[in-house]
């Protein structure tokens, strides 16, 4: 790993300040993601400005929502009672991902922004458009099994790889940022991006923007959700394909309202917006799930190692949300 | 008791004439080359200043198995590095150096983690329990009983970590079947294959206590 300065502020607008000022400056968080990447040589940050000492931890209810500091680690946050209660599908996917010790490290903020396990992106020796921009993609005609089947580009197949970040999307989340510029809020849906032709930005934050907190709307999908993952083993893996599917049914089965997305399929998490729309006013039956997941599957493309996602998608769709229905 | 690795007197002694006429007339950004440790702590509320230099030696004080540590660590150094290479302490093993194997699991305040991919300099002021830390003076721990007496090793490399994360995942509470083992303990991964009698070895301290 190659050194760098070291910096620990305990006040939010000294940590902006530097980070804003230095282009080799990053936050350092849980390290989980970041330490990884210096240790690879994929990333060599010039500062690191650790801002685990900052104020950003807690969790709270405000206004009929949650409130999740940037520094909450994915574990007090899938074990919150309150997120177990409420939010029960946020919980499932953060326990779907990386281990128990990780998950202790891992924050909330980190995880919205670790970087794609693509292999290429990982292996400073290959081609990659994201660590290199200009130096091509290896993985679009090379080993692309794990990589994206939808809103990629000729630059980048990449899929971001958080399994949290998911069910965020589902649950239309809201990243609350402070920068340079003062604090924002970036909807779920605007905060990742696709790669287009510039895969090397994962995400719309803007130079020296520090992620201060995530936000969730008031609960309404406490209890038909699940949160499946399929991968090479049975846990600590990275996902094939992943969905988050919420139902809010009424008395007579009828569906008042349905959240889908999906992970490992994209480079940013991906919402099934034409599905949802089809299933709203209609009942649970197997029959309207498994439409709903052939209608999310247009405009699906897959590469030369990856097409078995063009039926695995599907099928976990239909499955998952055959079991946020209790349908057996 | 309190142990140095490094000689202590230049980070605890009284401040020089030199170093408070630095004060004076540098900022701390360029003192911090000459009298690192001292200057990091003056500046507790100057932070922005505060920055350590690359080659840069870190003091951290950390408590290790219920003794207190006062070192310095570059930046780059990680909580395993510094455990086996500074103080010692070879318990913890490195597998991959990249958290996906376990072998390097310490509990830090109680929690456990992946000492790999943690600097030290973020375990300022922190507790670290490591493997060495867990007997009784010549009484092993239940979970290291239990784990000789059910076989839960082969080779023993992931052992260290297997028992940490297992001590671990009783506090949890995560013990409810063995699927709930299984899955809380997926941090570990054992090349001998003796997942099965880490299950049991597990259960039976579980049980032990209920
Ligand atoms: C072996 C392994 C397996 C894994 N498996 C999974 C998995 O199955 N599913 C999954 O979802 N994840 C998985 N992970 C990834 C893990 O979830 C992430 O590494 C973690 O969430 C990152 O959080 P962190 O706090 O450690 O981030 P860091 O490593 O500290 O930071 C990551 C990035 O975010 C930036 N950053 C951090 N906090 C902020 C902030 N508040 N504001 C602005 N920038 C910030 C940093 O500068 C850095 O660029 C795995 C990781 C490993 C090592
Ligand atoms: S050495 Fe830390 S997880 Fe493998
Ligand atoms: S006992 Fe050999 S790796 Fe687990």
């Amino acid at each position: 790993m190659k050194p760098f300065q070291y910096m620990r502020p305990t006040d939010t607008p000294a940590a902006i300040r530097v980070k804003g000022k230095e282009a080799g400056a990053y936050f350092l968080a849980g390290g989980t993601n970041l330490v990884d990447l210096m240790k690879m040589g994929v990333v060599a940050p010039e500062k690191l400005v650790d801002i685990n000492r900052l104020p950003l931890r807690g969790i709270e209810v405000v206004g009929g929502g949650l409130r999740i500091g940037a520094l909450a680690t994915n574990s007090e946050v899938a074990d919150h009672p309150y997120v177990l209660e409420h939010y029960p599908l946020l919980s499932m996917a953060i326990n779907a991902g990386a281990s128990p010790q990780l998950r202790n490290m891992a924050t909330t903020g980190g995880n919205l922004l670790q970087r794609t396990r693509c292999s290429y992106f990982f292996d400073p020796t290959m081609p990659c458009n994201k660590r290199v921009p200009g130096s091509g993609c290896g993985a679009i005609d090379g080993i692309n099994r794990m990589h994206a089947i939808f809103g990629a580009s000729e630059k980048c197949i990449a899929v971001n790889p958080s399994d949290m970040s998911v069910a965020l999307r589902a649950l239309d989340a809201v990243v609350r940022v402070s920068g340079p510029a003062g604090e924002r809020s970036i909807a779920m849906e605007d905060f990742h991006r696709l790669p287009g032709e510039q895969p090397e930005l994962d995400n719309t934050l803007q130079k020296g923007e520090l992620i201060t907190a995530v936000e969730l709307p008031a609960p309404v999908f406490t209890k038909n959700v699940h949160y499946l993952k399929i991968r090479d083993r049975t846990s600590y893996a990275f996902a094939l394909v992943s969905v988050a599917a919420a139902l809010d049914l009424d008395g007579s089965r009828g569906i008042r309202g349905v959240r889908l997305a999906m992970g490992g399929v994209a480079h940013k998490p991906w919402r099934l917006g034409a599905a949802e729309e089809f299933l709203k006013g209609k009942t649970v039956t197997e029959d309207n799930f498994r439409q709903a997941a052939q209608i999310a599957m247009q405009g699906a493309k897959g590469y030369s190692y990856n097409q078995f996602k063009l039926r695995m998608a599907p099928n976990a769709i239909l499955q998952a949300l055959k079991t946020a229905a209790a349908i057996v | 008791m309190s142990r140095y690795t490094d000689k202590p007197a230049e980070q605890s002694g009284p401040q020089s004439e030199s170093r408070r006429d630095f004060f004076k007339k540098g900022s701390l950004l360029s003192a911090i080359a000459f009298s690192p440790g001292a200057v990091l702590r003056a500046a507790e509320n100057k932070w922005d200043e505060k920055i350590a230099d690359e080659w840069e030696k870190i003091p951290v004080s950390l408590t290790v198995n219920g003794a207190p540590y006062q070192v310095k660590v570059e930046a780059r150094t990680t909580l395993l590095d510094l455990l086996r290479e500074q103080l010692g302490l070879t318990g913890s093993k490195k597998g991959c150096d990249r958290g996906q194997c376990g072998a390097c699991t310490v509990h830090v305040d109680g929690v456990r983690v992946n000492s790999c991919l943690s600097l030290a300099v973020t375990n300022d002021g922190k507790k670290v329990t490591t493997i060495e830390g867990l007997a009784d003076g010549e009484n092993l721990h239940p979970m290291q009983e239990a784990f000789i007496r059910h076989d839960g090793f082969q080779c023993g490399y992931c052992t260290s970590g297997q028992i940490m994360s297992a001590v671990a995942l009783l506090k949890e509470g995560r013990t409810a079947s063995p699927e709930q083992i299984s899955e809380f303990m997926s941090g570990n991964i054992c090349r001998c294959g003796a997942y099965s009698n880490i299950v049991k070895a597990i259960q039976d301290v579980k049980n032990q206590l209920s």
